[in-house]
């Protein structure tokens, strides 16, 4: 991905590698936020928000300590411990300094503190040998996907509730069915980029 | 190895120093009840209160802005646990239930036959759904589909059926009901409704004017759950043990079994609930909203002012109750006989009204002991002002102040309270040897049971009209006939005739024939000239007609000139549903609005003044909605022919023999037994806008 422009790796990061759909990391959120559309769209808000900030300070973290040092085993525990810091840091910063947007990002903060998702497209900059700014725009990139594939999801099961689904396939497991399908249908980005 | 340990050290140290400099920095007073406020919340973060998480609730709930019972997942101990946390008074937390308002289903006959997709949301596009009801139940389960508790069924009759266990009130039911049907209610919303064009009721409920959910309670009688209809008359009329005895029940004349058979005996059934709780000793329990510490003086212990306290209390006011008399229960204590309504009976009653936490001022009189403005003075936010109708049409003819003439209330009210009192023999009630009592109405039917009871020889009625036209209860009528009272009708009394010591020897009146219908549609009375009778007797009641003493407004020095009083002497309330006077926090309601009328229709209008005055002193506004039908019929409703009925017996109303009951003051009529009850419950179609349970298919 190193060798690809800027748009490329956005049209990446959204549609072909859709970190959700492609890639399967950060489900537990993807079914536990998508039932209202209200509440997807806030944790899409979320992960952005974060996703962004944590790209940023793991390519720090990787390329100023952990390489130098040759201490990359510790890249996963050192990942987490900074992510899940930082992510309280801005709960603590928006709190004080922007009460409106805290109130709008509510629960939701917290809640991924420690998303596989958030930590996985960090891993996955890294491995890729991505500079920073395109470590930045990979981030972006991949909340992007992660918010899209949530709303659209969310909005499949809004319609679902009123559906007549059978007994043994209700709630969580036609979830899951469908998130599926829509993967099948993302299937079709590959080879775009 | 060490540069690892090393490492991890600083990051660590660094994390931790920077959060702990942050939230030195970023530290924002956050009130602590907060914090303890989300311990008791269930920590699901689920949303289902409405607030972005547990967290957001709890600051709600402390900003005062969400009720303690805010989390629809934890308890009502946890709701009693934050309320204390809050120092506010947990009363009695009110929890928001689904509730299904139809009962059609299955049974409602269809427009046409539906093979698309198992949706309410899609039957309802076609035509509004495939029933020819307007406003049932579709019975494909958007709602069952829709609950995340598992709390909903569509139960045997093809509607949905709410296990109120489960049920935490969400309300994702009723967002999904195309057609209005679920609807998530706390019990004092339920208390507030008022019958309306759009809602799915019964020709009975619907003529009933305290709007009891008649179908309900019989269904529940069926079912033997005798506890359960006693609640769910109470939702609506807190007098049931009277009621139940002196009704006229209009409801049964609107019954759907009477177009084809005879009606279902609505009121014995009431009765027969209503004295089970009696004579199980103990009062069922009456739910009672979490206090709003505001007070309502009601002024008038009867019918309509025990309605209004009643219904005040329940949704959550302090009422003190005045009477201008020793005991509660006003016209129907000291105007209804004992031998219709035992005043045991009513003292258990109003004792349950009591019991509910509201206070009662006896033997104090407006406009003599107090006005109302110094109920203002002593801090009340409202008044209700329930104080019957007492005073007694006169004929206006010579010679009615003669020694032997009473008139009707004050002749039932002085026997009542003698025999209430202490019975004692100087202060025995006059009562002669030939009694006439003049006037058709109840009032006069009361007075002629009760002098035949006292000992009385010859008893009878004098009536300017015919039988038909008397505006008596027939059964009251029925049990005089039967008693051995005299009729004589068409006669109009123009003199009483009084011998030298001034007591009444006679009465004479002039014959009448009947003419043209008058604006009542009754045919007026014309009387024949030269026709003059003379009858003779030694005692007369005149019993024409009463209206409301409001003698307190010339008393008044202070706020009560402002009150618009009618022609009839009633006091003015523009709206007969809102039922507020011309100053705006007094409110009416029973006879003082309306001049003399039954005791359910005081009742009714007991909670409909209840309403406004909660609407009055929440800041909310009292026009009552649009779509009020205010005891007229929704014309769908109403049919011409009932098929698939098949002929049953009602069960009649028990009574003493008449040689016993004439020799005293036991009461009249009896109970129905249990297995008559469940039987008669039976014969209820269970009605609901248009649609019934056939006998037959």
């Amino acid at each position: 991905m190193s060798e690809l422009g800027y748009f490329s790796i956005i049209i990446s990061t959204i549609f072909v590698n859709n970190i959700l759909l492609a890639k399967f990391l950060g489900n537990c959120p993807f079914l536990g936020t998508s039932k209202k559309m209200e509440t997807a769209v806030g944790m899409a808000m979320a992960v952005v928000f974060v996703l962004v900030m944590a790209g940023a300070i793991t390519w720090v973290i990787y390329y100023l300590f952990l390489l130098p040092f040759d201490l990359v085993y510790l890249r996963t525990i050192a990942f987490i411990l900074v992510i899940a810091s930082l992510v309280q840091f801005v709960e603590l910063f928006l709190k004080k300094s922007i009460p409106a947007l805290y109130a709008g990002l509510g629960i939701f903060l917290p809640l991924i503190t420690t998303n596989c998702a958030v930590l996985g497209a960090c891993v996955i900059n890294i491995d890729e040998e991505l500079g920073f700014l395109k470590s930045l725009v990979a981030s972006f990139g991949f909340a992007v996907g992660f918010g899209v594939a949530l709303i659209l999801f969310a909005g499949v099961r809004e319609r679902i509730t009123l559906a007549r689904v059978p007994k043994p396939l209700q709630d969580t497991s036609i979830g899951l069915i469908t998130a599926g399908i829509i993967a099948l249908a993302f299937f079709s980005f590959k080879g775009m980029v | 190895m060490l540069t690892a340990l090393l490492f991890m050290l600083g990051l660590g140290a660094a994390c931790g120093i920077m959060l702990s400099v942050a939230s030195k920095v970023f530290y924002v007073y956050e009130d602590p009840r907060i914090a303890e406020v989300e311990a008791f919340t269930a920590a699901a973060n689920c949303g289902g209160c409405g607030y972005t998480g547990c967290s957001a609730a709890a600051v709600a709930v402390v900003a005062g802005e969400a009720p303690p019972s805010v989390c629809i997942l934890a308890d009502a101990e946890a709701a009693a646990n934050i309320a204390a946390i809050m120092g506010v008074d947990p009363g009695t937390a009110e929890p928001l239930l689904s509730y299904n308002t139809c009962t059609g289903g299955d049974r409602a006959a269809d427009k046409y036959y539906y093979m698309g997709i198992n949706s309410c949301q899609a039957l309802a596009t076609l035509y509004g759904g495939k029933h020819e009801c307007p406003v049932g139940c579709l019975g494909l389960g958007d709602c069952v589909r829709a609950c995340a508790f598992d709390a909903l069924k569509i139960g045997p009759h093809g509607y949905p059926v709410v296990d109120e266990m489960k049920c935490v009130g969400c309300g994702a039911c009723e967002r999904v009901c195309p057609k209005d049907i679920m609807e998530i209610k706390t019990m004092s919303q339920k208390l507030l409704h008022l019958n309306q064009y759009d809602d799915r009721i019964a020709p009975c409920q619907q003529t009933c004017p305290a709007e009891i959910d008649i179908p309900r309670y019989i269904y529940q009688i069926k079912n033997g759950d005798y506890e359960g209809a006693v609640n769910t008359i109470r939702e609506r009329n807190p007098l049931l043990l009277s009621c139940g005895r002196v009704c006229p029940h209009p409801c049964e004349d609107k019954c759907r079994r009477g177009i084809e058979d005879q009606a279902v005996s609505i009121n014995q059934l009431k009765r027969f609930v209503a004295d089970y709780e009696m004579n199980s000793g103990h009062h069922l329990p009456v739910s009672v909203a979490p206090s709003t510490g505001k007070k309502v003086a009601v002024i008038g212990g009867g019918p309509a002012g025990l309605s209004c306290a009643f219904f005040l209390r329940r949704l959550g006011h302090d009422v003190t109750i005045f009477d201008a008399m020793p005991k509660l229960g006003g016209m129907i204590r000291y105007g209804i006989p004992e031998y219709r309504l035992p005043k045991e009976v009513l003292a258990w009653e109003t004792d349950g009204i009591l019991n509910i936490g509201i206070e009662h001022k006896p033997n104090i009189m407006l406009g003599r002991d107090f006005d109302i403005g110094s109920l203002m003075a002593a801090g009340y936010d409202s008044v209700f002002l329930g104080i019957g109708a007492w005073k007694d049409y006169t004929l206006g003819v010579e010679g009615e102040n003669l020694g032997g003439c009473y008139t009707g209330i004050n002749f039932l009210t002085n026997f009542a309270l003698w025999q209430q009192e202490d019975g004692a023999k100087d202060r025995q009630p006059f009562v002669g040897n030939k009694c006439v009592v003049i006037g058709g109405g109840n009032t006069a039917i009361d007075c002629v049971r009760t002098l035949i009871r006292l000992g009385a020889e010859e008893v009878s009625i004098v009536y300017r009209r015919t039988r038909k036209e008397m505006p008596a209860n027939e059964v009251e009528i029925v049990a005089a006939e039967h008693e051995g009272v005299k009729f004589t009708f068409l006669a109009a009394p123009t003199r009483v005739i009084g011998d030298e010591e001034g007591n009444v020897t006679g009465l004479e009146y002039l014959k009448m024939e009947l003419g043209e219908p008058d604006a009542s549609g009754r045919r007026r009375p014309v009387p024949i000239e030269g026709s003059e009778t003379v009858m003779d007797i030694d005692m007369l009641i005149t019993a024409i007609g009463q209206g409301p003493d409001v003698f307190f407004k010339d008393e008044s020095k202070r706020l009560d000139q402002d009150l618009n009083i009618t022609r009839w002497n009633t006091i003015d309330s523009e709206d007969p549903v809102a039922l507020q006077s011309s100053i705006p926090y007094i409110f009416t309601g029973g006879d003082s609005a309306t001049g003399a009328a039954l005791v359910v229709s005081a009742i009714g209008a007991g909670r409909r003044a209840a309403r406004s005055i909660h609407l009055y002193i929440t800041g909310e506004e009292i026009t009552p909605p649009a779509k009020t039908l205010f005891t007229n019929n929704i014309p769908v409703s109403i049919f011409d022919s009932v098929p698939g009925i098949e002929k049953s017996e009602r069960t009649e109303m028990p009574e003493l023999p008449v040689e016993d009951r004439i020799k005293s003051f036991v009461e009249a009529d009896l109970v129905i037994s249990e297995e008559e009850a469940l039987y008669e419950s039976g014969r209820c179609l269970q009605c609901c806008l248009t649609c019934y349970n056939k006998d037959v298919a």
